[in-house]
């Protein structure tokens, strides 16, 4: 098994096969009425987080709790961080702490990877700057996995600002290694080509969301991220809900079996719409509860077993 | 469980075939007797399988309770990886299914299945997850082979066979459902076994 999980080219089809296994049964414990099983007693997990984040530090919270680890809570906010203490030295005192994992969120890609060189337990990235989610990307293939039985041969869009997204970065890494097909959509100004080839050269871009839905299998929409607005990706939000946004209109395309993906959290009205949003077809609330189940496999797989 | 170590064992040392294939069955059909018996008939009885040869013997206890007297007993299986002590001890280890029968545990006699007793953790780590999925109203166990050298106060309630062994020596179980068609248990001689 790997040590640390800081992408999600980490994973190998089999690895990444036997996380989404583990989840499974790990689900099986949401339903049961004692919630918790004693697997990492006596091990420390620290959830690093050096950006705001309200469902993936909870998540991890809840896997690691449901495990029995001790967790411990760090946010930069309120620390010595805002002392000027650099990421090394917080790093040195955590491994002084005898961290036996440290989830990490960073907003400079490549943290969890610098992280990973100064201390001896797990890394785990939770989201390093618009580099990669690898955790995400489980969930999202787990919840998949559930819904359509395979990953293999899944026709999977992902649309929208893919230049900024970490969740379809680890996406596009994760589910080629299990067998899926990634068409990336958006402005072209979104979408970057060279960088989709270099993910995986199989991967397709189109710059019409129309033509793309009639044979996907899994819609995933990305969050817009307004505070990036103003740099004049897309002329205006209304253009780029016209263009890409998901509405029911659009959603009829799909075939009867596709299923809409979001990360969290949604823009309603803008990349996605209520009643899109709501429906069915919708996965968006199981992907968070699945979330839980897909970080409980990875801590187990990393932490469960001789260091 | 039979231990893991059996195969590196088979390498170094003599096997000993201790059950052969219609054997086996002769065993199985009395288990599955003596749990009519001293159940009363398997009456709200619950047969819990610990993976990996643990959950077709409970299939077969099943299947010949049914032959025998015509009534269903429902089967589960019950993982106990995530319960068990010494998970810092070796690599980290892939989960077996946990399936508990429709209308769950709660009042119910259960019977856990297993292949082989020996430390008795895996059974100490069984009552644990139990403990966790339902509150049986009792819990027996029932074991194809009991090799010895117990180091928690625990025994089994349905033996098959008693097998005397030294610690240098390991067990291994094979059944047809898990192992090629193979239905046999065999004593290896070896390299003392760690736990």
């Amino acid at each position: 098994m790997i040590k640390h999980l800081r992408s999600a080219a980490d994973l190998d089809a089999e690895t990444a096969t036997l996380i989404l296994d583990t989840a499974g049964e790990m689900a099986a414990l949401a339903g049961r009425e004692v919630k918790k099983l004693p697997t990492l007693r006596g091990r420390t997990v620290v959830n690093l987080f050096y950006e705001d984040s309200t469902r993936t530090r909870i998540s991890f919270e809840a896997a690691a709790k449901r495990l029995s680890a001790d967790v411990i809570n760090f946010s930069a906010k309120g620390s010595s961080v805002s002392k000027g203490e650099s990421l090394k030295d917080t790093a040195l005192t955590l491994q002084a702490m005898g961290a036996d994992a440290v989830v990490i969120r960073h907003p400079a890609s490549g943290a969890p990877h610098r992280l990973a060189s100064w201390v001896d337990g797990s890394v785990i990235n939770a989201g390093d700057g618009t580099h990669e989610h690898p955790t995400q990307a489980l969930l999202d293939a787990y919840t998949m996995r559930s819904r359509l039985g395979t990953l293999a041969g899944l026709n999977v869009a992902i649309v929208g600002d893919v230049l900024h997204s970490r969740v379809a970065r680890s996406n596009v890494l994760l589910l080629t290694t299990l067998g899926a097909s990634i068409t990336l959509v958006g402005p072209p100004t979104l979408i970057p080509v060279d960088i989709a080839a270099a993910l995986s050269p199989a991967t397709k871009v189109s710059y019409d969301l129309d033509s793309v839905l009639p044979g996907a299998d899994v819609v995933m929409m990305l969050r817009v991220q307004t505070e990036r607005m103003q740099d004049s990706f897309f002329p205006s939000a209304r253009e780029y809900s016209r263009r890409y946004g998901l509405d029911v209109a659009r959603m009829r395309k799909l075939p009867e079996h596709a299923i809409v993906m979001h990360p969290g959290p949604m823009n309603r009205g803008m990349e996605i719409a209520p009643e899109v949003a709501d429906s069915t077809r919708s996965t968006i609330v199981e992907q968070v509860a699945n979330g839980v189940s897909a970080r409980m496999a990875v801590l187990y797989l990393l932490l469960g077993g001789k260091a | 469980m039979a231990h893991p170590r059996a195969d590196t064992a088979a390498q170094q040392g003599a096997a000993k075939i201790i059950i052969s294939g219609s054997d086996l069955q002769r065993v199985v059909d009395r288990i599955a007797h003596q749990i009519l018996e001293k159940t009363s008939g398997a009456t709200g009885t619950v047969l819990l399988g610990i993976p990996t040869r643990g959950v077709p013997l409970a299939r077969r206890l099943a299947a010949r309770i049914h032959a025998f007297e015509g009534i269903d007993v429902p089967v589960g299986s019950l993982d106990i990886t995530l319960y068990r002590d010494d998970l810092r001890l070796h690599a980290t280890r892939a989960l077996g299914k946990t399936e508990i029968p429709g209308g769950g545990l709660d009042g119910r006699r259960v019977i856990l299945v297993d292949d082989v007793l020996f430390s008795g953790r895996t059974v100490r780590a069984a009552l644990d997850a139990l403990g966790d999925v339902g509150r049986p109203s009792s819990v027996q166990l029932a074991v194809l082979v009991d090799r010895g050298h117990r180091e928690l106060p625990i025994r089994a309630d349905y033996v098959g066979k008693n097998i005397p062994t030294a610690l240098t020596e390991s067990v291994r179980v094979s059944l047809s459902e898990t192992d090629e068609g193979v239905d046999e248990v065999k004593l290896f001689s070896g390299s003392e076994v760690s736990r």
